[in-house]
């Protein structure tokens, strides 16, 4: 059992940082891909509706192949493993967020919209002190929940070799031939890595509703 | 046009993958989908015996990647002397996977009937049994078809999880076809263009049928 943590744990900072970075990829770019797609013009929301909607319907690891072996390797530029597995859920999931920041944004009453027009406020003045703070409390609970999925999908950049904690525990499972124990602790250690998102996700939910319920 | 070639060699081969792809789909739900009803009705029980391993079990199934419940049955049930071919070992993962996922799916279904609804059923004195099968489950299934259908498309696109099992699937298919031809992007891009085409026709198809809009409330229409 001590053994198994260890070898388990070497993978954490790796499946830690392919969760955050990516995440951090998905949170900046699911923005514009929202904002995009609420525009009134076709010719700017067809391309958004396409890159999501294409991003989504193609499994992860599918993506992670293609951008590991295909799409990003040449013989000049080769991306690591870490940096094929960041761009691809990165990309997957900033279309996931994207609909989740949609679904905010819609949340936002049309006479705020109504509102920032009569006051004839700049566009950045009303996304950014009347639209997003709104927007925010229906975001961030659902932000979170896929930043679960995010962790677990994290595992299959085991496939392309990241040094994970599922790669590391299909390692030692060649070694010491103990799947039983050792994906039972790795699957642990995914559900416990995911504890602070759920405790995020319920925190920030009552704080931001509470903030709003007293506005 | 190279690719359009390569993808005309390929096309035999990869629709026998997809053959292989929507046949554990459509396992990994047979199995599933009963066991996810149970799991729901077991959650739904006031008896909190059954209700707290139940609802554990399925937060392991949930909370855990598929990948880690795949490599779980595939490496680790073999020491129990439980040995299975890629392919069973896959549908048992996915099925499980499944289970947890739509357990939670139906229990929503099932929270969702009013109250009065049942209190009905106890006032005109109809057994557990009969109260789920007429009165409850006829009006969850209207709410739990939409999420249901979304969880198949994510289901579809989870089996190609299988090639770290070597089921072979789409997936499998393309890989090979790629390091044998060293043709990675044409390979990989129609199995893309496969699993991509077959998800949004499913999504769109289930958009036309279920416009999204607020649920519509369960008691709405009798049966």
């Amino acid at each position: 059992m001590d053994t198994i943590l260890r070898e388990l744990a070497a993978g954490i900072p790796q499946t830690i940082e392919i969760t955050l970075a990516s995440f951090a990829i998905a949170a900046v770019l699911g923005l514009p891909l929202a904002i995009l797609r609420r525009s009134p013009f076709w010719l700017v929301r067809m391309p958004a509706v396409v890159i999501v909607e294409v991003l989504r319907a193609v499994p992860p690891i599918v993506w992670l192949f293609l951008i590991y072996y295909s799409l990003f390797s040449s013989d000049q530029v080769r991306l690591t493993t870490f940096q094929a597995a960041v761009v691809g859920l990165g990309l997957i999931y900033a279309a996931h967020l994207s609909e989740v920041y949609r679904a905010g944004l819609n949340a936002v009453p049309v006479g705020q919209w109504e509102a920032t027009r009569a006051l004839a406020l700049p566009r950045l003045q009303t996304y950014g002190r009347v639209i997003l703070p709104q927007a925010l409390v229906v975001v961030v609970p659902p932000m979170a929940t896929f930043a679960i999925a995010l962790l677990k999908d994290s595992a299959i950049a085991s496939v392309i070799g990241a040094n994970d904690i599922t790669f590391h525990a299909v390692q030692l499972t060649q070694q010491d031939l103990n799947g039983l124990a050792n994906f039972t602790v790795a699957g642990l250690l995914y559900i416990l890595l995911g504890v602070p998102f759920a405790l995020l996700a319920r925190g920030s939910d009552r704080v931001l509703s509470r903030r709003l319920a007293g506005a | 046009m190279s690719m359009v070639e390569e993808w005309r060699e390929y096309l035999p081969d990869f629709l026998d993958g997809l053959g292989v792809t929507l046949q554990l789909t459509g396992a990994s739900l047979l199995v599933g989908l009963p066991l996810g009803l149970m799991l729901a009705l077991a959650m739904t029980t006031p008896r909190a015996a059954l209700r707290w391993p139940v609802m554990v079990l399925v937060e392991l199934g949930r909370g855990a990647p598929a990948l880690v419940v795949l490599y779980f049955v595939y490496y680790g049930l073999p020491q129990l002397s439980l040995t299975w071919s890629s392919f069973t070992c896959a549908t048992i993962a996915l099925g499980f996977t499944t289970a947890a996922y739509t357990a939670d799916i139906f229990r929503a279904g099932i929270d969702s009937i009013p109250a009065g609804q049942r209190e009905a059923c106890q006032a005109l004195g109809l057994s557990h049994g009969s109260e789920l099968r007429l009165v409850i489950l006829p009006q969850a299934v209207r709410v739990v078809i939409p999420p249901l259908i979304g969880f198949c498309i994510l289901l579809y696109q989870g089996t190609s999880l299988a090639f770290a099992v070597s089921v072979p699937e789409l997936l499998s298919r393309a890989y090979n076809a790629a390091s044998i031809t060293y043709q990675f992007t044409a390979a990989l891009t129609l199995a893309g263009l496969v699993y991509a085409a077959i998800s949004l026709a499913a999504v769109a198809l289930m958009r036309a049928r279920w416009p999204r809009r607020a649920a519509k409330p369960a008691i709405a229409e009798p049966a």
